[in-house]
């Protein structure tokens, strides 16, 4: 009895002992991944620090252009991988900031849009900012057969309307992507368009006719 | 005649890496054919960064600035003097300026401190043109060409050098402007093109040796010698963010991460590029 009564009683301490152990072993991981958030975010200010002493602005390119909106700021901190927490919090905010045209007519000249494909000026601080600017689609997309020279940071958007359908959801999703990408998928390598003024809504709109008019080199 | 011999060999040795390096994608090879061409015809007389090489030894050596010294006494990291190796070693903490200091931080530095130029007229031109030479690309040229073949060594094991590594690497990922670009945005991927221009992946070994250890580069698209500021200057301005001032903090600590991740790598600097 006795010897069962020492037994379940150090059975009890040790079972104290171990949460205890474990429940500072918890604290002091808490403790650690709060200071390397701390030392992250001491670090994420200094470099800001260190940049905005190290630029000068030049043409339309003003030094504020390193200031970042959220979600620049989470992208940057997540090296464009965010939890899904995070990204699903940018996506919700973009969204909101996604504005579709009032007259409802999502579709321009598929002719023009493909000169704005084309185009990779605009916003730089060599660029005359009198001037419109590109979309640079072929920059990271291939787009129609004729034109090889294209890149691939995006994903292939040939026969984009002929595959998903002509249909008004498909030209609206293609709208909204262009206008602000980050809607969609969170820290994607496609700038927001419409959203950070690259491209005019008339612009937008002949680009999306560039995917979705049957009659552009997109779907032949 | 033997200088000429090994000049040859160098070019064709750079040719043969180079129709390595080129991915051959059916659609791309008419391009490609185009831009080699374009590489026999400029190497045929061999590197023209050997004009760059032979001005900036020159400047080197002779007496200049105010003092009426010459550079024979900067000590790039590794004394007073030595140039031979000193590139692989930059960027590193120097305890007289108590900076981090890149090569051209650290020219600007000797011009100022050694021959007495000041700093305006010492960063006076930093990359050449059409009418202006630039003195710090020909001094880059020579220091950089005495690391030829030499493997990448960056030891980042100063306090101060491992911080301008953290922040440097901050920077990389830093998204702004209209375009929500970072480095990492073009260059944190393996195989991603631009339009038919490759991406190297800055954070992982070979592309971020083989991209670090090629420059400075003569451009041939350009007719210029380009220093490694000069090359983050341009991805800065093709990334919509305002102007990289020249031999600034931002472009050291940018400059060290990126020279670190290339540990390892040999140079082959001053190449020859597009
Ligand atoms: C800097 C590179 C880049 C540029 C420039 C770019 N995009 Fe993209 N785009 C991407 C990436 C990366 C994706 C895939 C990730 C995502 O969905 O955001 C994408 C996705 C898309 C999609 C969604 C594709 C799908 O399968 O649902 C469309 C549509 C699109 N882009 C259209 C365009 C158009 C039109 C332009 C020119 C106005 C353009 N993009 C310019 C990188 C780019
Ligand atoms: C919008 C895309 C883009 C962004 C953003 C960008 N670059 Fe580049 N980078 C390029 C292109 C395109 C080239 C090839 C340029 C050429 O050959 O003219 C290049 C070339 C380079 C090279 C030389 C590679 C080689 O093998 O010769 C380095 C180094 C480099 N970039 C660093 C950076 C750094 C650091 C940043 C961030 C400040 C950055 N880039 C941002 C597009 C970009």
């Amino acid at each position: 009895m006795k010897v069962r009564a020492g037994f379940v009683h150090s059975m009890g301490l040790m079972l104290i002992g171990g949460l205890v152990i474990s429940g500072c072993a918890a604290v002091a991981e808490q403790n650690d991944s709060a200071k390397n958030a701390a030392k992250d975010a001491a670090t994420t200010r200094a470099a800001f620090a260190m940049m905005q002493a190290s630029f000068k602005a030049r043409g339309q390119a003003s030094v504020d252009r390193l200031n970042q909106d959220e979600t620049q700021q989470l992208c940057s901190q997540y090296q464009d991988n965010p939890p899904k927490e995070i990204r699903e919090k940018i996506e919700a905010l973009n969204q909101k900031l996604t504005l579709f045209p009032a007259d409802g007519v999502l579709l321009g000249d598929w002719k023009e849009g493909e000169k704005i494909a084309q185009s990779g000026v605009g916003k730089q601080f060599t660029d005359n900012p009198e001037n419109a600017a590109g979309g640079n689609c072929y920059a990271c997309h291939q787009l129609t057969k004729a034109e090889v020279s294209y890149g691939n940071i995006g994903p292939s958007l040939y026969n984009f309307g002929k595959v998903r359908a002509y249909a008004p959801e498909i030209a609206k999703y293609a709208y909204g992507k262009i206008y602000n990408a980050e809607a969609y998928s969170a820290c994607s390598n496609m700038p927001r368009f419409g959203h950070s003024n690259i491209l005019t809504p008339q612009q937008i709109k002949h680009v999306v006719a560039l995917l979705m008019d049957p009659e552009s080199p997109v779907n032949k | 005649m033997c200088k000429h011999f090994f000049r040859g060999l160098r070019s064709a040795l750079t040719l043969a890496l180079m129709l390595v390096v080129v991915p051959a994608g059916a659609q791309t090879s008419e391009q490609t054919l185009k831009e080699i061409e374009r590489y026999r015809a400029a190497l045929a007389d061999g590197n023209p960064a050997e004009l760059w090489e032979a001005r900036g030894e020159d400047l080197w050596k002779q007496a200049r600035g105010p003092r009426m010294v010459a550079l024979d006494k900067c000590d790039l990291g590794l004394g007073a003097g030595i140039v031979n190796g000193a590139y692989a070693v930059l960027p590193k903490y120097f305890a007289d300026a108590d900076r981090v200091m890149d090569l051209e931080s650290r020219l600007v530095y000797c011009m100022v401190n050694l021959q007495g130029f000041t700093a305006e007229q010492a960063k006076k031109d930093p990359f050449g043109g059409p009418n202006k030479k630039s003195d710090i690309e020909a001094l880059v040229a020579f220091v950089t060409a005495a690391s030829r073949g030499m493997k990448m060594n960056v030891t980042a094991s100063h306090p101060k050098e491992q911080e301008y590594y953290e922040l440097g690497k901050k920077m990389f990922f830093h998204r702004g402007g209209p375009h929500d670009f970072s480095c990492a945005n073009c260059h944190g991927a393996d195989n991603q093109r631009i339009r038919l221009q490759d991406l190297p992946n800055l954070l992982k070994q070979p592309a971020a040796q083989s991209a670090y250890t090629s420059w400075p580069a003569y451009r041939v698209s350009q007719g210029e010698l380009r220093s490694f500021q000069w090359r983050l200057f341009d991805c800065f301005r093709q990334q919509r963010f305002p102007e990289l001032i020249f031999t600034s903090d931002a472009s050291v600590a940018l400059t060290m991460f990126l020279a670190k991740n290339a540990n390892g790598g040999v140079l082959s600097a001053p190449s020859i590029k597009r």
